[in-house]
């Protein structure tokens, strides 16, 4: 998907600045650009490397095994299908709180093993598998420390003003969601 | 109350972490040192990927594309009320987390992250996740061929984070 939208973007922008003879200046987009991403990458390095640090003392101390151990009756109520003795529990809970963390490094794998204890194999999605997929995408996250760092290169005077709005909205995706899959899983009970 | 929220937010979590950490005895400053370094090879690994998209991005606005393609969307945008410059940036979004931070950056440049299109952009871009790239991952890994209500749901979620972006800064 990538390696198409990529090589649109790139032959699209060249062939509008040939038509509308702006190449000159097309181009110097272009090496603009190429090192401002630098310049961003190297603003970003300090305060994405400090934030993956906190995230590791919390990680070793035990703090994700610690959470998903509470999240067991808010489990119940998301996945009913899913009995207390049920394999996929544990790494689901483990995506949940590293996604909520912002672990992405830790959610995916986690969140792999979780679809492959749900799998039985008919290549049919069950309520559960939606529920937790949906819940995904519905952005969990409660620290976006990329998003501050962005703005901060980008001269803004508060870059964490983003945090309290960016939460509420990610609670409107997630209730959303746990909506959905609610409403939807009765109705498709027999 | 929310501006309260983002400016708590951070310093409480780094404080229950590091507490968390203190009391579970670890030392916390080697184990700090290590994540460190891993976030350092996190943001070199993700450099190449930002130069790609930032120069295609680039060169898309700088001939005039981006801005021909913004106004092609504008009436269509109007009539729902939808800023027309997260048109683009909301349909990448579902597509590509780096594309869609390449658009983000672009629209910081133009427009500054404190304006109230930087700023919802912002909070479009935390509370969404790239629906497509998703569902292939996950569904993809154990060969799951009929989705049934995942892609309807998750589109509903993410455009209730968006709406909520929009509503919260205009």
């Amino acid at each position: 998907m990538l390696n198409n939208l990529w090589s649109f973007m790139l032959l699209a922008g060249i062939a509008w600045g040939v038509a509308s003879g702006s190449l000159d200046h097309t181009i110097q987009g272009l090496i603009d650009s190429a090192s401002e991403a630098v310049s961003v990458s190297i603003s970003m390095l300090g305060i994405l490397s400090f934030w993956s640090g906190i995230l590791e003392t919390g990680t070793r101390a035990g703090l994700i095994d610690w959470l998903a151990r509470r999240l067991s009756g808010i489990l119940d109520f998301l996945f009913p299908d899913l009995p207390a003795d049920h394999p996929a529990r544990e790494p689901i809970a483990v995506n949940m709180v590293a996604n909520l963390l912002g672990l992405g490094a830790a959610a995916t794998p986690a969140g792999l093993e979780a679809m492959r204890r749900m799998d039985d194999g008919t290549g049919v999605a069950s309520d559960s598998m939606c529920t937790f997929l949906i819940l995904n995408i519905s952005s969990l996250q409660l620290i976006p420390v990329s998003m501050i760092a962005y703005r901060s290169q980008y001269g803004s005077s508060n870059p964490s003003a983003v945090l309290g709005p960016a939460l509420v909205a990610t609670a409107c995706s997630t209730l959303a969601a746990i909506l959905f899959c609610k409403v939807r899983n009765r109705r498709c009970r027999p | 109350m929310i501006p309260w929220l983002s400016q708590m937010l951070l310093p409480l979590v780094i404080c229950y972490i590091l507490a968390f950490a203190i009391l579970a005895k670890r030392p916390v400053f080697d184990d700090f040192l290590d994540g460190a370094r891993k976030g350092m090879r996190t943001c070199v690994d993700l450099l190449p990927t930002l130069i790609g998209l930032m120069t295609a991005v680039g060169t898309m606005r700088a001939s005039g594309l981006l801005e021909a393609l913004g106004n092609l969307l504008t009436v269509p945008a109007a009539l729902i009320h939808f800023p027309p410059q997260l048109v683009s940036l909301t349909l990448v979004r579902l597509i590509s987390n780096s594309a869609a931070t390449g658009l983000l950056l672009d629209i910081f440049q133009t427009d500054g992250p404190d304006s109230a299109i930087g700023m919802a952009a912002s909070i479009l871009m935390s509370s969404t996740e790239t629906v497509f790239y998703c569902i292939s991952v996950y569904f993809g890994s154990i060969g799951i061929r009929k989705t049934r209500h995942t892609l309807p749901g998750a589109l509903l979620a993410t455009a209730a984070g968006i709406a909520a972006s929009i509503w919260l800064t205009m």
